[in-house]
């Protein structure tokens, strides 16, 4: 065995922090000879630096964000690059329990039907701006986040034109809770578990849930510095290997309890675990969903740390149609290949892991578990579609970058 | 002339620090320096001040919001970018190592923001010096009430003078390679674990 490599990697306290954490204190990392140290970070703004100046030499990151940083959309331009994906959905987005009131009385809301809460905000939209009252003001944490491109697109998809009919500001996820009670938002689409913390504390309701969305959607990966992988491709690979295993780990139904009470520590997430693990096993769905085949969070099955290049087109796809970035082949190629499917499938290789021999796919054109092409065994993905039925198929980027660019005109 | 030197906003929640770099700005001769504690309504205060540099603490958990601002907001009139002297690595890291970071708008000459930056580092460096004398000092004062206690623990129940008490922990703690107060902690917990009285004597 080599000797063990250090590793400092930076987390947001967020739930799907989850695989960083297991990999660290049910000893994967240690068994693939990293010395893996968390630290817990105030902004995604300070993992980016720390990762600049090799202080970090990997984190928990936004999906968006590698790519960000590889186009210079944020300071310190620099490579980063997303070698595996740290699990599917996760998030949802919540409203004040007046808001909630106020959608209700417009129309029924099915949390799982995205259609429905949006044609409810749509009435409600319309409503105040006859009685010309200001816009309403939701919360993302990050421009460059998954939060922010899928509250745009459910908000586009529902005929509410964000930046117009309603404002889009950031803050910070411990802050969303609090935001929503003081009235600064009236809703917000943040990871777990902050959604739980605001309907805890009496002061939202979850109006839509992320995985209904864009059902086995992307949200957080392993972000690494271009040239530290270069340089470190055995550690890397080893990190890889800890983390797939942690995700084993916090896919298995029997660890989920245990989990939680990891994740409510102190120096992790510093919320009670009965409220973590509601977002874990899914059973924040139960209140609103009995019948439900929808996956809250997904940190294992269904290749859900695959580092799908489609996710990373799509999230470069949302970035031109917000005016983040303009629309060039070289900046789509970036794009794709700020996410590093190859990576993950040499690190993965000795585990004889099941993965997909694919590294890119149609996005909506799985409408339920389905067998694909993998390495070796079989594996089964999720349903992938989007909830108005829409499909992206990274093949046609052009096409469909100039379709939504067409729909805001 | 201090007319021309640029202004500057300082966003800091911790008022202590931000009193000590704002008199480390005064005295370098800049008049035009404001503190904000509370980033609620940043965004107008921004557009009204036009600051020429924002300085905030890593630690802050706004700097996400404020960096949207600085890019996006239609309030903020000129564009506000990172300071990050690609040439100037050491400085970068010399600021995220003392926990600050600072934007600046767009076209001011990197020799009118660096002393600026370089000031913000050393009074951050120096506000954690002092932060961490205050713990030192704390933990000191802490450790002699651990050992006073188990020193009236030893002479209570060992019958001991107070100088042969500590001669006592001194010994056991040396053979055991071990600080003093950490052998007066086991002794108190050893002693309250066997209910031993008394031990409870030394309430803070």
């Amino acid at each position: 065995m080599a000797a063990t490599t250090d590793i400092l990697a930076g987390i947001i306290p967020l739930t799907d922090s989850a695989l960083l954490v297991v990999a660290r204190e049910c000893g994967f990392a240690e068994e693939e000879g990293i010395g893996l140290t968390l630290i817990r970070e105030t902004s995604w703004a300070n993992i980016r630096d720390r990762i600049a100046i090799g202080h970090f030499q990997a984190a928990h990151m936004l999906g968006p964000m590698p790519i960000a940083a590889t186009l210079g959309l944020t300071p310190l331009r620099q490579a980063v690059i997303a070698p595996m994906a740290l699990g599917l959905g996760g998030n949802a987005v919540t409203v004040s329990a007046s808001l909630f009131e106020q959608m209700r009385a417009m129309g029924p809301i099915d949390v799982l039907a995205p259609a429905t809460g949006g044609a409810a905000l749509r009435a409600v939209v319309e409503k105040r701006r006859s009685e010309g009252m200001p816009p309403l003001q939701f919360g993302v944490v990050h421009p460059h986040s998954g939060h922010n491109f899928e509250l745009r697109y459910w908000l586009a998809s529902s005929s509410i034109r964000p930046d117009q009919d309603v404002d889009i500001v950031i803050t910070p996820p411990p802050f969303m809770p609090d935001a929503l009670a003081s009235g600064q938002v009236v809703g917000f689409c943040v990871g777990e578990p902050w959604n739980s913390v605001a309907v805890a504390s009496g002061a939202g309701r979850i109006a839509i849930v992320k995985s209904a969305i864009w059902r086995s959607g992307p949200e957080k990966v392993l972000g690494v510095h271009a040239g530290w992988a270069e340089r470190n491709g055995d550690a890397l690979a080893r990190l890889i290997r800890a983390l797939y295993r942690a995700a084993e780990w916090c896919g298995n139904p029997k660890n989920h309890a245990a989990l939680a009470h990891i994740l409510a520590r102190p120096d992790y997430l510093g919320v009670p675990a009965s409220l973590i693990v509601k977002a874990i096993d899914g059973s924040i769905l139960e209140p609103f969903a009995p019948r439900s085949g929808i996956v809250f969070f997904a940190p294992f099955a269904g290749a859900a740390t695959f580092p799908w290049q489609s996710h990373a087109l799509w999230f470069y796809s949302q970035m031109v149609r917000w005016g983040q970035v303009a629309h060039t082949a070289a900046h789509a190629e970036a794009a794709r290949h700020s996410y590093r499917p190859d990576l993950y499938r040499a690190a993965l290789k000795p585990l004889a892991a099941s993965l997909p021999g694919a590294s890119a796919k149609v996005e909506g054109a799985l409408k339920a578990p389905s067998p694909v092409g993998a390495t070796s065994g079989t594996l089964v993905l999720g349903p992938d579609g989007f909830f108005d039925d829409a499909i992206f198929d990274p093949d046609k980027l052009d096409e469909y970058i100039a379709a939504q660019r067409a729909e805001a005109d | 002339m201090s007319a021309s030197l640029p202004s500057v906003l300082v966003v800091d929640e911790n008022a202590v620090r931000a009193a000590i770099i704002e008199a480390g700005l005064r005295e370098a001769g800049h008049e035009n320096v404001t503190i904000v504690g509370d980033v609620k309504g940043i965004a107008a205060k921004i557009a009204a001040l036009e600051p020429d540099v924002v300085v905030i603490g890593l630690e802050n958990p706004n700097r996400d919001m404020l960096e949207n601002l600085f890019q996006m907001s239609r309030a903020v009139k000129r564009p506000i970018a990172m300071f990050v002297d690609r040439s100037d690595r050491d400085s970068m890291e010399a600021a995220i190592n003392a926990g600050v970071s600072a934007y600046v708008v767009d076209g001011l000459k990197r020799e009118r923001v660096k002393p600026i930056l370089d000031l913000a580092i050393s009074r951050f460096n120096a506000y954690s010096r002092l932060e961490r004398e205050l713990e030192d000092a704390r933990s000191a004062l802490q450790a002699r009430k651990i050992v006073d206690r188990a020193k009236g623990l030893l002479m209570r129940t060992r019958g001991l003078s107070e100088d042969a008490a500590y001669q006592l922990l001194r010994k056991a703690a040396m053979d055991q390679n071990r600080k003093i107060a950490e052998v007066a902690e086991s002794l108190i917990l050893a002693a309250d674990l066997l209910g031993e009285k008394g031990t409870d004597g030394g309430n803070d």
